[in-house]
């Protein structure tokens, strides 16, 4: 006897989705290899670049967070490990929140804790890439 | 006044606690005290709320007089005492530094809510009370398409200006109420990026050289140490040939200059830098030596060194020198003038101080006219408020002093950039 399967699932996240999520890594690596330089040259303008990537980063982040929470809020989209996911992507979004603010500080102000605080938010970010793309999605694939 | 948190602004319902409640350090005089440097994750903000005067007048000493001699100019800085008693204002807004950080765009935006909305005029002004009562009848535009006017000089006919980009020069006749020939430049004055962009001028007693303070290029050098060449310091210019030399380096933002009459002393008050505490680092008045450093941007008050500079420069902080006069922190000096006996015998011997009022502190400090007295020409003893009332004790802003000038006739002649208006404070007769 033949049973049909209504519910599908896929292994893939909504392409929106997947670029915004992929998009963080980039930018959070950026920031912290620019924070890098500028602690190993004192040349302004990587600490200027750095900021600007961490905001590029957040906003990234922010909005795969919103689709995130979407998915979390349907029940009939909610899959399991997309919790995981949910807290690893507001970890990387408070951390990097926190890392923009000590950006804000002026000049050698900023360092060292803004390199540490960025090469924490890639990790972060990769860990949330990471869960991303393995949390199975409900209804993906048709 | 409004209070801006940027946490706030980013929609966060939590508010990093603020320091307060702690007793202000004393920070008048030759040794303030400096707390530790401190700085949360956010910078305090407490912006200027705007208001109109209304029938309200700033607050002057019993036995004093003060009334507005112009108004609705066009952003009024710095003003000149003609020989024949007119009054010449010096109107403009500079700057355009670009915005580099995120944060700069953001500060900006919150900064501009506690100044005038008008544009600058680029400009100056005349106004002249013909009759000595008190009234200044006539008002005309002495000189307009100026770049950002600021420092003001007559020696001998030479009126010299400082525009944010180059020190000019009109000829100037006794009685003339509108230039009549275009000005002639001097020299070139330091004009990239222009942070900081205003330009004070003062002039040596012969007429031979005059002094121009330049501002830095940032607050603490996030702009790059190559944005701070020929920035932070005092320029002598030979007034013949326009050549220059620096006269003293370190001084972060020399705002307004002056030489002390009888000497050939040049004094300067200097805004110093931001974002460590609200109770660093002072806002001074100095004597300024020749070829002296006072510090910035790698010592603060002789050698605090400031940890935010990179690379560091020990060298230089062994030489910094220690200002005269500290005028508290964040109060934004802006003005300073030489008394003379003719201002009253309790403000006959010593300067006035335009203090424009903070921004960058939770408890606003500044927003008067001070004075602070001399003693066989040093300055002794605290500052005494001589105009005050700018701000309301309702925390609104009605004006914000930046020059000040004194008339020898006996009268303080007071630039207020956010009423666009300009006071003059005088003696009453005795009866």
């Amino acid at each position: 006897m033949a049973v049909i399967v209504e519910r599908r699932y896929s292994t893939v996240i909504h392409p929106l989705h997947a670029v915004l999520l992929a998009g963080t890594v980039p930018l959070f690596l950026g920031a912290a290899l620019s924070d890098a330089a500028y602690a190993r040259t004192y040349e302004i303008q990587w600490n200027n670049f750095a900021s600007w990537l961490i905001v590029g980063g957040l906003a990234f982040a922010g909005m795969a967070l919103v689709l995130a929470i979407i998915d979390l809020c349907r029940a009939d989209r909610r899959a399991a490990g997309i919790v995981l996911y949910a807290v690893a992507l507001l970890s990387t979004w408070v951390v990097g929140f926190f890392n923009a603010l000590m950006h804000a500080r002026d000049a050698w102000a900023s360092m060292p804790t803004g390199l540490v605080l960025s090469a924490i938010v890639v990790v972060l970010a990769c860990v949330a890439t990471w869960f991303g793309f393995c949390t199975p999605r409900i209804g993906g694939a048709k | 006044m409004k209070r801006f948190r940027l946490l706030e602004i980013a929609g966060l319902s939590f508010v990093l606690s603020a320091c307060g409640g702690n007793p202000e350090p004393l920070q008048y005089g030759p040794n303030p005290q400096l707390p530790q440097p401190h700085r949360g994750l956010l910078p305090n903000m407490t912006i200027a709320e705007p208001a109109e005067w209304g029938d309200q007048q700033p607050t002057v000493p019993q036995g004093y007089t003060i009334r507005a001699i112009a108004t609705d100019l066009k952003i009024p800085r710095q003003t000149l005492l003609l020989p024949n008693g007119d009054i010449l204002v010096a109107e403009g807004r500079g700057g355009g530094a670009p915005n580099l950080k995120p944060k700069d765009v953001i500060a900006g935006h919150i900064k501009a809510k506690g100044t005038s909305p008008v544009g600058g005029g680029n400009r100056l002004t005349l106004l002249r009370d013909a009759d000595g009562d008190g009234v200044y009848e006539v008002r005309t535009v002495f000189a307009e398409n100026l770049n950002a006017p600021y420092g003001l000089a007559l020696v001998d006919g030479n009126l010299y200006v400082a525009n944010q980009d180059a020190l000019v020069r009109f000829q100037y006749r006794d009685g003339e109420t509108q230039a009549s020939a275009p000005p002639v430049k001097i020299a070139d004055l330091p004009a990239a990026i222009n942070h900081h962009w205003t330009k004070p001028l003062a002039a040596s007693a012969d007429g031979q050289f005059l002094f121009v303070g330049i501002g830095s290029n940032s607050n603490i050098t996030e702009r790059g140490m190559t944005a701070e060449v020929d920035r932070a310091m005092v320029w002598r210019v030979d007034a013949r040939t326009g050549a220059h030399k620096p006269y003293a380096t370190g001084l972060r933002n020399p705002t307004a200059l002056a030489i002390q009459p009888g000497t050939d002393q040049l004094w300067a008050v200097v805004n110093e830098r931001d974002e460590i505490g609200p109770n660093l680092v002072p806002d001074y008045l100095t004597a300024v030596r020749e070829g002296g450093f006072y510090g910035w941007p790698y010592s603060y008050w002789g050698q605090n060194v400031d940890t935010r500079v990179r690379p560091q420069d020990p060298d230089k902080v062994a030489s910094a020198i220690t200002p005269d006069y500290s005028l508290g922190s964040h109060v934004a000096t802006l003005g300073v003038a030489f008394s003379t006996p003719t201002m009253g015998q309790t403000f006959a011997d010593g300067v006035f101080v335009g203090e424009h009022g903070s921004w960058n502190r939770a408890d606003p400090v500044g927003y008067k006219v001070v004075f602070v007295p001399f003693r066989d020409g040093r300055p002794t003893g605290a500052p005494v408020d001589f105009v005050s009332g700018f701000r309301g004790s309702d925390g609104k802003t009605r004006g914000r002093p930046v020059g000040v000038t004194v008339d020898l006739r006996g009268a303080l002649i007071i630039a207020d950039d956010l009423s666009n208006t300009i006071w003059r404070v005088t003696p009453d007769p005795k009866p």
